[in-house]
């Protein structure tokens, strides 16, 4: 049953795929094809892994394949499972919302065929998460990086979004590089299947390998510079799946890898230090740029950072109490990162979503041009309304239930007595998560704010309207999911993979879910009682207060980079911020500007020397190639007899 | 339990007469006969009469923002101890609940200021969160250093443990008086009292706000300087008397003592510039950090 399930899912994304490429396809055809499909595939793919997780067990299938080492073998066990639901899920809700968004671009080759490519990117993440052979794995990852290239890369007419392409391709690739190494000590590939021991190679090598190859994927600082740069070229229902799923694929291949190294117990305790450090300099790191960027889609973008970032401290409080021997926070630490894993897919596919509505009714991606949208697009609002609290992790929410058990496991190690190396990373831990937090307050009170509330401030803005509704739907169902998250946590904490939750936590859960319900209880009582006390009395609207000012202009409003400048500037050695003033130096000054901007220092100070110095090396190698026949002949007359003399031991 | 149903009773009636203590506190510094004790109820009873006016570009988002600031900091009263006396509902974790409903009720609130589309309510918003960033850290490691001092991760367990004076308790008790006026928009941090929208955070939030959701943000406010007074005197005037009806007499004289300290202070001190406020905030953090260390390695 689980297996038809599971299969029925690949071929049902294999078949609309193949549908969406037939050159003959017409219209509006091909979005629904695409769409829907994506959506049946994911209810079946759903349905597999909710039996799995719920029933227990694991379901397997396996079939013999050509390629040596290989076989089409899949198993959905309790941990894949776990990461079918969420990659099921916003697969089929984006590609719903995708038949809406991208209806006009039915007719279009490059709008077909990227339905296409969407199926294959959803089919080859579900088989990454459910092979269980090595190559296997290996086929379906590169199958899910060149899928999600090309949809990447579908407005290539663009400059930015070819060289958004190329980056995250060559980002992708140096990641895979890494797992490619990985996967090529012996025993490796099968992954899965047992312990993964090798004499002549450490554990810590293993890990850091890991660590970097999936870390690219997850889009860890400072690996994560393809994010910002792939997600806003991509169409929106591409960047919800990419940002909400396919990144999540990283922390599953860490986990997937880590199982294979023994036991948590004997893990070195350097290990947690590494995951809790990586993962708040990511929070903090991303979350940070998040504040000084004005296109929605990267502040998003920087926004995964910073959530993988929180994954991953939740992930280092797990290693780091399995290593110091404390049972509570390990477990604590670990379903606070599987549960923010499921969040974060939630809310993050739910704002990417609702950023596509955005650019669509307002015809831009800049914050600054945007405004007063609540007003015009009250669905789509409330939708985003809902993910922007969820993300900040305000209770009742489902981001709240995730970051706080890692507060948790953190607090563990810090009250009794558990020894310097767990008290000093659950603090650091702490830190990362309260400041993370404060910040994110700030990037989503700036973002929700400036476009959806005030007045418009372009003209395209004041004509925004509503979407259709195969656009709002998806949003609302996740919008209800990120609430059924916040109040049924302590039912949802008992099914994690891996985890032994701590007898009690359920019940605080419970009543978290109840605390947090009486702010919305005691809103509508005092709203009741607002109603009943203006009723008969004098109800009327008026201009804003603005100072005695008699003619306020929407230009007037504060600015989305004014809001976010003093942070800015308080953390300025951390990001690289640059402000130009202008002005003529008299007393009455006239022609003053000021230009902020906000440039991420890995990108321009790391990578882009790096790649032009890698350039530069390249180019006094060119003079070997001339594009000329004889010449390379010569070479391979040269090389054979190198090697000849080579082996006649000259 | 009927001693912790008694303080969110008396919270809930009695939270405003603080402002009114602060305010005599203040008039007697000042050399004034000062306002009735009562006239924060006065204000509120007034405002209660009054009819609405909303701004033209508001949505729901402004209508609720004032309901929140109300409802919000009487649900954090049921996870409030007042010294010896548990809280209504203590659970561990509890500490973190109470800063993340504080940070709910802060974001609709900033919503609703910028819901107005105001460059003055813009400005106040951005200062707020971002102070509220930092304070948010302090708290954090305060709590932390609380917890570990205390060996427990609920606040009642905190309060319970905390009965004597030790360099912990010094350190977080600045840490929190330090968040109590930052909180709270009191001096050295924000001045209520003045009248230029550009030098003020929290009222400048409020400037669009009036009659009957005024009532609402005042009362609200009231009851957050009775969850951060509660939490310091908890801390500061540690006592432990035979009975729990005589800690929450105790508990009840800590809060209004702080109400008078807050006076002396905001009469004593002149208002730091809003460039400094983090700097402040961050010696909080530290100050935090150190009480942390401190419990685990002295």
């Amino acid at each position: 049953m689980i297996q038809i399930l599971l299969l029925a899912s690949l071929g049902i994304t294999a078949l609309g795929a193949a549908a969406c490429s037939m050159p003959f396809l017409k219209g509006r055809v091909a979005p629904l094809i695409g769409g829907y499909s994506a959506a049946a595939a994911g209810g079946a793919a759903l349905l597999a892994a909710i039996l799995v997780l719920v029933n227990g067990g694991q379901a397997c299938f396996s079939s013999v394949w050509q390629l040596p080492f290989a076989s089409f073998s899949l198993k959905l066990d309790q941990l894949s499972a776990f990461f079918v639901i969420p990659v099921s899920l916003v697969c089929g809700l984006a590609g719903i919302y995708g038949t809406g968004y991208m209806a006009d671009e039915g007719n279009s080759t490059g709008g077909r065929l990227s339905w296409t490519w969407f199926l294959l990117l959803m089919g080859s993440m579900i088989t990454v998460i459910a092979a269980s052979n090595g190559i296997l794995f290996l086929v379906a990852w590169e199958t899910m990086t060149v899928s999600s290239f090309f949809l990447v890369t579908r407005y290539h007419e663009k400059g930015e979004v070819r060289r958004a392409g190329w980056i995250y391709l060559t980002a992708s690739h140096i990641g895979t590089a890494l797992i490619l190494v990985l996967f090529a000590f012996p025993g490796a590939a099968a992954t899965g299947s047992g312990t993964l021991v090798h004499p002549a190679c450490s554990h810590g090598l293993f890990f850091l390998l890991a660590l970097v190859g999936f870390g690219t994927k997850a889009g860890i600082v400072p690996l994560h510079v393809w994010l910002p740069q792939a997600h806003p070229a991509a169409p929106s229902h591409v960047s919800a799946v990419m940002s909400g799923v396919m990144i999540k694929t990283g922390v599953y291949g860490l986990l997937r890898m880590l199982t294979c190294l023994g036991s948590p117990e004997q893990w070195p305790i350097w290990w947690g230090w590494v995951m809790i450090g990586s993962g708040a300099v990511s929070a903090l790191y991303g979350i940070l740029n998040a504040l000084g960027q004005r296109d929605i889609k990267r502040i998003l973008a920087y926004s995964s950072v910073e959530n993988m970032g929180i994954v991953f401290i939740g992930l280092g409080v797990w290693m780091t109490g399995a290593s110091t021997g404390n049972a509570l926070m390990s477990s604590l630490g670990l379903a606070g990162a599987l549960l923010h894993v499921w969040n974060h897919s939630i809310f993050k596919s739910l704002l990417f979503l609702g950023a596509g509505s955005v650019a669509k009714a307002s015809g831009t991606r800049d914050i600054e041009l945007t405004g007063g949208l609540l007003g015009r697009m009250g669905r789509t609002g409330l939708a985003f309304f809902t993910g922007s609290a969820a993300i900040i992790g305000l209770p009742p929410l489902n981001g709240f239930t995730g970051e706080f058990l890692i507060y948790w496991g953190a607090f563990s190690a810090v009250y009794g007595d558990n020894g310097f190396h767990a008290s000093v990373s659950g603090l650091l831990a702490i830190t990362a998560l309260a400041l993370a937090g404060g910040l994110a307050m700030i990037c989503f009170t700036r973002l929700f704010g400036t476009v959806f509330l005030g007045s418009p401030r372009s003209e395209n803005a004041g004509k925004a309207c509503e979407t259709v509704g195969s656009m709002y739907i998806p949003m609302m169902i996740l919008a209800v999911l990120c609430l059924a998250g916040g109040l049924l946590a302590h039912l949802v904490v008992g099914f994690l993979p891996g985890v032994s939750i701590a007898s009690g936590t359920p019940e605080v859960l419970g009543r978290i879910a109840l605390v947090s319900l009486a702010l919305p209880a005691g809103m509508l009582l005092a709203g009741a009682l607002r109603k009943i006390l203006l009723s008969g009395r004098s109800t009327t609207t008026s201009d804003t207060w603005g100072c005695g000012y008699i003619l306020p202009g929407s230009r007037m409003q504060y600015t989305a980079s004014s809001f976010s400048l003093p942070a800015l500037l308080l953390f300025r050695g951390f990001v690289s911020l640059r402000l130009t003033t202008r002005s003529n130096g008299e007393y009455f000054p006239n022609g003053l500007s000021l230009k902020s901007g906000l440039r991420d220092s890995f990108m321009h100070r790391l990578y882009e020397p790096l790649f032009r110095s890698l350039h530069r090396l390249s180019g006094w190698f060119s003079g070997m190639q001339h594009g000329r026949n004889q010449l390379y002949v010569l070479y391979m007359a040269a090389v054979l007899l190198i090697l000849l003399l080579w082996e006649l031991g000259v | 339990m009927i001693q912790s149903m008694v303080h969110v009773l008396l919270a809930l009636i009695s939270a405003p007469l603080l402002q009114g203590v602060i305010n005599r506190v203040k008039a007697f510094f000042g050399g004034r006969r000062g306002q009735p004790l009562l006239q924060p109820y006065f204000d509120m009873i007034r405002l209660l009469r009054k009819g609405a006016v909303y701004g033209n570009t508001t949505t729901w988002i402004f209508r609720i923002s004032s309901l929140a600031a109300a409802a919000g900091p009487a649900a954090i009263l049921a996870l409030l101890p007042l010294g010896r006396v548990p809280a209504m509902l203590s659970f561990n974790g509890d500490m973190i609940v109470l800063v993340y409903m504080l940070a709910a009720v802060r974001f609709l609130m900033v919503l609703g200021a910028m819901d107005t589309g105001s460059s003055f309510e813009g400005m106040g918003a951005s200062r707020e969160v971002l102070l509220a960033a930092l304070s948010e850290v302090a708290f954090m490691l305060c709590l932390a250093a609380l917890a570990a001092a205390a060996g427990s991760f609920s606040l009642s367990g905190v309060y319970r443990e905390m009965d004597t004076f030790g360099p912990v308790s010094v350190m977080s008790a600045t840490v929190l008086l330090i968040l109590l006026l930052s909180e709270n928009c009191r001096i050295p941090v924000d001045d209520p009292r003045t009248h230029l929208e550009l030098t003020m955070i929290h009222e400048v939030m409020v400037l669009d706000h009036c009659g009957i959701d005024l009532c609402l943000i005042q009362y609200g406010s009231a009851l957050k300087l009775w969850v951060f007074s509660a939490l310091f005197s908890g801390i500061c005037f540690p006592f432990a008397g035979r009975s729990l009806w005589a800690d929450l007499l105790a508990g009840l004289a800590g809060v209004f003592a702080t109400a008078v300290v807050t006076g002396v202070i905001e009469s004593t001190m002149a208002r730091i510039r809003m460039k400094r406020l983090p700097e402040m905030l961050s010696l909080a953090s530290v100050l935090a950090l150190t009480a942390f260390l401190w419990e685990i390695l002295v």
